[in-house]
């Protein structure tokens, strides 16, 4: 499909493009605006796939929420910028050493197993012919991998528990409002009927507290 | 040779329909938007005892396209301390995001096929992607203006579209339980079948997903309020707090675009609300007079009545405190809709219902 091939290669080519912008960008909302670009090919390359069910999760989770969330942090960072750069030249020599056993181990990994053949064997997977892709997912998700889709669940309750742990505190200086505290109010114990005789101020000796 | 420029003519032919489709789609939107906006406008004034826009043209019908001249002939300002590149970005991506929802809306489905530009098989899911697409363009618009209301209006925002997204998810997956399909037009169609059917009527109101699902019905309807920034959540642009929010940086067609967007956005809910729980383009009786009218005749009128029930909260319902919409959103509709989608699951595995 010559059509297929041009789409493929203009979401390759802009994924990358905006990987590389994500890195060299100098202002980290673009870089964040970038990465939010990055999501957006990759899901489109799903959908070339046929694996149309992951492109829109891809989007749904990482677009619509994890990007968001980073966005939402990256915008309220007080960022001195000519700092951010000043740092740049220290560390650079760190991140070229990553990076470059990073690519070293890549290039063992490919000339091991034989770049050519094998990457063109490695498609994706046949979906079975009369169920839709979400319905083929489905199918294998809840029957063969039941016990890791559930451990994976576990294991981001887990994690999503042990964040509000981490982060929840109970400041008892705050005053809260409480909906049924402010409902169940009766004017037996909101109001006080006080006599004041004359050239007297009525308040009570000792003010109690505020219902 | 021949096999591929005939190939190459198929291309282009599929490629003109669907470019023509989708101008004829986008046309008639945004005509009905205007006088959707129009209605809005007159509900709001109507309910507060005043008359509305009744200048330009037979009863002010004419009102949104003057302000559209309005909007186009002003001079855009752009801050000076302004992100120049996001600044202009951010309306364009609400306005786009919003429009591109309608791809997958199916407006009605008879003898000459299904009235939708694409016939996702996940229609339902990327309807839920793009709207969650929105924030981004009130996000960007409020950290490019440079300026303190609105970035505090974009947080707000950021956090609330957040929110009421789970609460909307939940809400969309009991839908889909009854049904068995993430495709938009089989969701209308699993509503011909109901409770009504099953103790002998003809296809009715009954059928439909609001009787059955009422409840989330009507978090449906306070969510998507909520997705959409309309009144009674309207905290992102709250003129008594933040000015007009986002917004307040923006003049000209940039804040028209912003404008367009959230409207749009806001039919694309009642659309979405039509197709979830009102049955879509099936007639509210399927007897004869009523089931002769076209489907979209259905459709558009429930788009309206829902549309007519967003105004009537605009005019009613006093503003939210913020801590009060998170409360709802997170206390209230989390777990309410949580609960649903167990008892609404296991109310169809039990009674072996499920499709």
């Amino acid at each position: 499909m010559a059509l297929t091939a041009v789409f493929f290669y203009l979401f390759a080519t802009l994924a990358v493009a905006s990987a590389a912008m994500v890195i060299v960008a100098k202002n980290p909302v673009h870089a964040v605006l970038f990465l939010i670009l990055v999501f957006f090919n990759a899901a489109g390359l799903f959908v070339l796939l046929n694996a149309e069910f992951l492109a829109m999760l891809l989007v749904i989770v990482y677009v619509g929420a994890v990007a968001v969330l980073f966005l939402f942090v990256v915008m309220m960072l007080d960022v001195d910028f000519a700092e951010l750069r000043a740092g740049f030249i220290k560390n650079a020599p760190i991140g070229v050493i990553v990076g470059g056993v990073v690519l070293a181990e890549l290039i063992a990994l490919f000339v091991a197993r034989g770049a050519g053949p094998v990457t063109t064997a490695v498609k994706g997977s046949p979906v079975p012919s009369g169920v839709s892709n979400t319905e083929a997912l489905g199918l294998i998700i809840y029957t063969k991998y039941v016990f890791f889709f559930q451990a994976a669940g576990l294991i981001l309750l887990v994690a999503m528990i042990g964040a509000i742990v981490l982060t929840l505190q109970h400041r008892k200086a705050v005053r809260r409002q409480s909906i049924p505290v402010q409902v169940a109010r009766t004017p037996a114990n909101a109001m006080a009927v006080v006599k004041v005789a004359p050239g007297e101020t009525g308040m009570p000796a000792e003010p109690k507290g505020q219902g | 040779m021949s096999d591929w420029t005939a190939n190459i003519w198929e291309y282009a032919l599929w490629l003109a329909a669907t470019v023509g489709l989708s101008l004829a789609l986008l046309v008639g939107l945004l005509i009905i938007i205007a006088f959707l906006l129009l209605m809005d406008r007159k509900v709001w004034a109507a309910v507060q005892l005043r008359r509305g826009p009744n200048v330009v043209g037979p009863f002010g019908l004419l009102q949104s396209f003057a302000d559209l001249l309005k909007f186009v002939l002003k001079e855009p300002v752009i801050p000076a301390g302004a992100d120049k590149g996001v600044f202009l970005l951010a309306p364009l991506v609400t306005a786009v995001c919003a429009l591109a929802a309608w791809a997958v809306i199916p407006l009605d489905e008879n003898s000459w096929g299904r009235w939708v530009i694409s016939d996702l098989n996940v229609g339902i899911l990327y309807l839920l992607a793009i709207s969650s697409l929105g924030v981004y363009g009130v996000i960007m618009g409020g950290w490019a203006s440079n300026s303190k209301y609105p970035f505090m209006g974009a947080l707000r925002s950021a956090a609330q579209m957040v929110s009421y997204e789970v609460s909307i998810g939940l809400v969309i997956i009991t839908v889909l339980l009854c049904v068995g399909s993430l495709n938009m037009t089989a969701i209308v169609d699993a509503q011909r079948l109901g409770p009504g059917t099953m103790v002998g009527l003809p296809g009715s109101i009954f059928d439909w997903h609001w009787f059955a699902l009422f409840p989330m019905f009507v978090v449906f309807f306070i969510s998507a309020l909520a997705e959409t920034n309309r009144p009674p959540f309207d905290l992102v642009e709250a003129e008594s707090e933040l000015v007009a929010g986002f917004m307040v940086e923006y003049a000209s067609t940039p804040y028209l675009l912003f404008m367009l967007g959230e409207y749009v956005a806001i039919v694309t809910m009642c659309a979405l609300s039509a197709i979830l729980f009102l049955g879509g383009w099936l007639p509210p009786l399927d007897i004869w007079p009523l089931n002769a009218v076209p489907g979209i005749v259905w459709f558009l009128l429930k788009v309206v009545f829902m549309f007519f029930m967003f105004a009537m909260v605009k005019a009613m319902v006093p503003r939210y405190r913020y801590d009060q919409l998170m409360r709802l959103g997170w206390k209230v509709f989390l777990p309410l809709s949580l609960i649903a989608v167990v008892v609404v699951a296991g109310f169809l595995h039990a009674f072996d219902l499920a499709p």
